[in-house]
C-alpha cells in the first residue's frame, strides 16, 4: 500500500485523497493516516512543486559541479558533504562513484554568482582537490517530467 | 451493366461504431469515452528498437510465418504467462490480431459450416464468418451472467452443422472475463461436440482479479484451439499492426499459407520492436495494468455515484453499464449524450443486438480526462432521472 500511495504522490502530491482512496481499492481514512505515518517517520520529506523557471524569468543559473575531495579520517566524506550542502544556494549533494567524490548541483541568479561560489567558497575547502564546473543550458527533462509541450490525445474519436 | 460488388460483400452491414464515428467527427470540443485502444504511448525502449532496425537497414521481407527469433519469444511469453506449450512451427505472426480471425475462419470453414459467436463482442467477428462462407450463429450472452458464456447457452446453439467457437475474453465490450471453471464447463461440450475454438486472447495482459486462464490449457483442448493475441493492448502498439496465432501445427500451417499468398509477411520493423517488448516489456504491462485498474475502479465509483447500473467489469478496458430504466435505445441515449454534453460512448448495440440498452464506455483515458467526461455524464443522467420524475 505504502509503494503504491507514494508512487501516485510522487507523480502529483496534491491529488484529491478521496480520490486516490477509490484508485486504489481503499477508503480515505486509511490512506491519510498511513500518509502521516509516513511523514512522521521522513518517509515523505516534503511536497515540492516542478517549475519550469525558464518560463518566468532567464535570471536563474544552474551548474553541476563535479568535486574532488580528500575525505577526512573517522568521518569520511560526510563533513566535507555537510559543509557544502549547509549552503542554502546549494539544491542538491550526491557522493558518487567516478573520476569525482561529489556532485553538487547549484543555483543562483547570475553566472557571477556561481562562478563566485565556486571560487571562492567551495575550492578553497581544504580537502576540496580539484573541482569541474558545468552550466546547464537547458532542461529537457526534471524529476520524471518533460518540459516540452504535450502533445495531444492523436487517436480517432471512436473505434472498435 | 453489371453489379460491380458482389453479392457477399454487398450484404455486408457497415459497422455501427463507423455511424457513430461519422457523427462525433464533426462535433467539436467533444470529450471522447469510444476509443478502443491504449492511450499509452508505446514503451519507449520498444519504439527505439523499431527505429534501430530501421537503421541497422532490416527493411526487407522477413519469413511468411514471421522472424523465428520473435516466434520463440512468442512461445516463451506463452509459456510464462498463459502455461500453454507451442512450438515455433504452430506460431504465426500476423499484421494484427485482426488478420488471424479472417485467416482462421477462412482455413477452417466449409460453406454452409456454422460458427458460433457470443454477443456482444467485436465487430469482426461476424463479416469474417460470412467471407469465409460460414454462417455465422449468434449467441446472446445475458447480463445475469455478467455476460459470460455458459455451458447451457453453448449446448443450446450447436447443431450438427457446428464447426467452430468464437471465444472472446478479455470481452470487448463487456469487460467480461471466463475463470478457469468457467471454461472448464464449456470444454467438456465443446470436446463432446468435437468442434474448435477460435480463442482471440487479445486483452488477455489487461485482467484485474488473477491472472488470465486460456482455453487451450484446459486438458483436450489443445488441439482443438487455435489462441490468437497481439502486441496492440498490452505494449500499447496498435498502430504496430502485430499480432499472432498458435495452434495446432497442421492448421497454422494452412494458415500461413493463406497469409503467404495476401500479406506475404507482417511489417519487419513491427516484429524486431515487438521481439523487445516480449524480451524486457514485462514491467510496462504490469504498470499500464495498474493503471487501468485504478481507472476502473474510479469508473465504477462515478457510475454508483450517478446512479447508473453497471456489472464489474474484470478484463480488457471498458465498462458496459445499462441505461434501459432511462426508456431510450442505446442510440438514443447515446446521441442525447453526445449533443446535450458532448461526450462521446459507444451504443451497446453496435457489437450485437443483445447489446440494446447498454453503453460501452472506454477507461483508456488519462484520469483527467475520464473524470471531465464522468462530471459531465453525470449532469446528464441527473438530467434524465429528474425528468423521470
Amino acid at each position: 500500500m505504502r509503494e503504491q500511495i507514494l508512487t501516485f504522490l510522487e507523480k502529483n502530491s496534491r491529488i484529491d485523497l478521496k480520490e486516490l482512496a477509490i484508485l486504489l481499492g481503499s477508503d480515505e481514512v486509511t490512506i491519510m493516516n498511513e500518509i502521516s505515518k509516513m511523514e512522521e517517520e521522513k518517509v515523505i520529506c516534503g511536497y515540492h512543486t516542478l517549475i519550469d523557471w525558464e518560463k518566468v524569468s532567464n535570471e536563474k543559473v544552474t551548474a553541476l559541479i563535479e568535486v574532488r575531495v580528500t575525505p577526512m579520517r573517522g568521518q569520511g566524506f560526510d563533513s566535507i558533504a555537510e559543509r557544502i550542502y549547509n549552503y542554502p544556494e546549494v539544491r542538491s549533494v550526491y557522493l558518487i562513484s567516478g573520476a569525482y567524490d561529489l556532485m553538487v548541483i547549484l543555483e543562483g541568479k547570475t553566472l557571477k554568482q556561481v562562478s563566485g561560489f565556486v571560487t571562492d567558497k567551495l575550492s578553497t575547502l581544504e580537502p576540496v582537490l580539484s573541482t569541474a564546473t558545468h552550466f546547464i543550458l537547458k532542461k529537457y527533462k526534471d524529476h520524471g517530467t518533460i518540459f516540452a509541450q504535450k502533445s495531444k490525445d492523436e487517436r480517432m474519436l471512436v473505434t472498435p | 451493366m453489371r453489379n460491380v460488388i458482389s453479392d457477399k460483400v454487398a450484404g455486408l452491414q457497415p459497422s455501427g461504431i463507423r455511424k457513430f464515428f461519422d457523427i462525433v467527427s464533426e462535433m467539436d470540443d467533444v470529450i471522447s469515452l469510444g476509443v478502443g485502444e491504449p492511450d499509452f504511448d508505446t514503451p519507449w525502449h520498444i519504439r527505439d528498437e523499431g527505429i534501430y532496425s530501421l537503421e541497422k537497414g532490416k527493411t526487407f521481407y522477413t519469413s511468411n510465418a514471421g522472424l523465428r527469433e520473435l516466434r520463440e519469444e512468442i512461445c516463451r511469453y506463452l509459456k510464462r504467462r498463459c502455461k500453454l506449450n507451442y512450438r515455433v512451427e504452430e506460431t504465426l505472426v500476423t499484421v494484427g490480431a485482426s488478420e488471424a480471425i479472417d485467416l482462421a475462419m477462412r482455413v477452417l470453414l466449409n460453406p454452409g459450416d456454422e460458427v458460433l459467436i457470443p454477443q456482444p463482442s467485436f465487430v469482426s467477428y461476424f463479416p469474417c464468418a460470412v467471407l469465409a462462407d460460414g454462417v455465422p450463429v449468434i449467441i446472446n450472452l445475458k447480463a445475469e451472467n455478467e455476460f459470460r458464456l455458459t455451458a447451457q447457452e453453448l449446448e443450446e446453439a450447436i447443431t450438427d452443422k457446428t464447426k467452430l467457437l468464437v471465444l472472446p475474453f478479455p470481452n470487448n465490450p463487456t469487460g467480461a472475463v471466463m475463470t478457469k471453471e468457467d471454461l472448464e464447463a464449456i470444454a467438456e461440450v465443446i470436446i463432446r461436440h468435437d468442434i474448435y475454438v477460435l480463442s482471440d486472447e487479445i486483452y488477455s495482459e489487461l485482467t484485474y482479479s488473477g491472472t488470465h486462464v486460456s482455453i487451450a490449457s484446459i486438458p483436450g483442448m489443445r488441439e482443438r484451439t487455435i489462441v490468437m493475441n497481439g502486441f496492440s493492448k498490452a505494449y500499447a502498439m496498435t498502430g504496430w499492426r502485430l499480432g499472432y496465432a498458435c495452434g495446432p501445427e497442421e492448421i497454422i500451417c494452412e494458415m500461413t499459407k493463406v497469409h503467404q499468398f495476401a500479406i506475404m509477411c507482417a511489417p519487419t520493423n513491427s516484429q524486431y520492436a515487438a521481439v523487445e517488448a516480449l524480451r524486457n516489456g514485462d514491467d510496462d504491462v504490469i504498470e499500464m495494468r495498474e493503471a487501468y485498474n485504478g481507472r476502473r475502479r474510479f469508473l465504477l465509483h462515478a457510475f454508483e455515484e450517478m446512479g447508473l447500473p453497471c456489472f464489474e467489469p474484470l478484463g480488457a478496458f471498458y465498462a458496459f453499464p445499462c441505461v434501459k430504466e432511462f426508456g431510450m435505445t442505446s442510440d438514443e441515449f447515446a446521441t442525447r449524450l453526445l449533443e446535450e454534453q458532448k461526450v462521446a460512448v459507444v451504443p451497446g448495440n453496435a457489437f450485437g443486438e443483445c447489446g440494446e440498452g447498454y453503453l460501452r464506455i472506454s477507461y483508456a483515458y488519462s484520469l483527467e480526462d475520464l473524470k471531465k467526461a464522468l462530471d459531465r455524464m453525470s449532469v446528464f443522467v441527473k438530467k434524465l432521472k429528474g425528468e423521470a420524475k
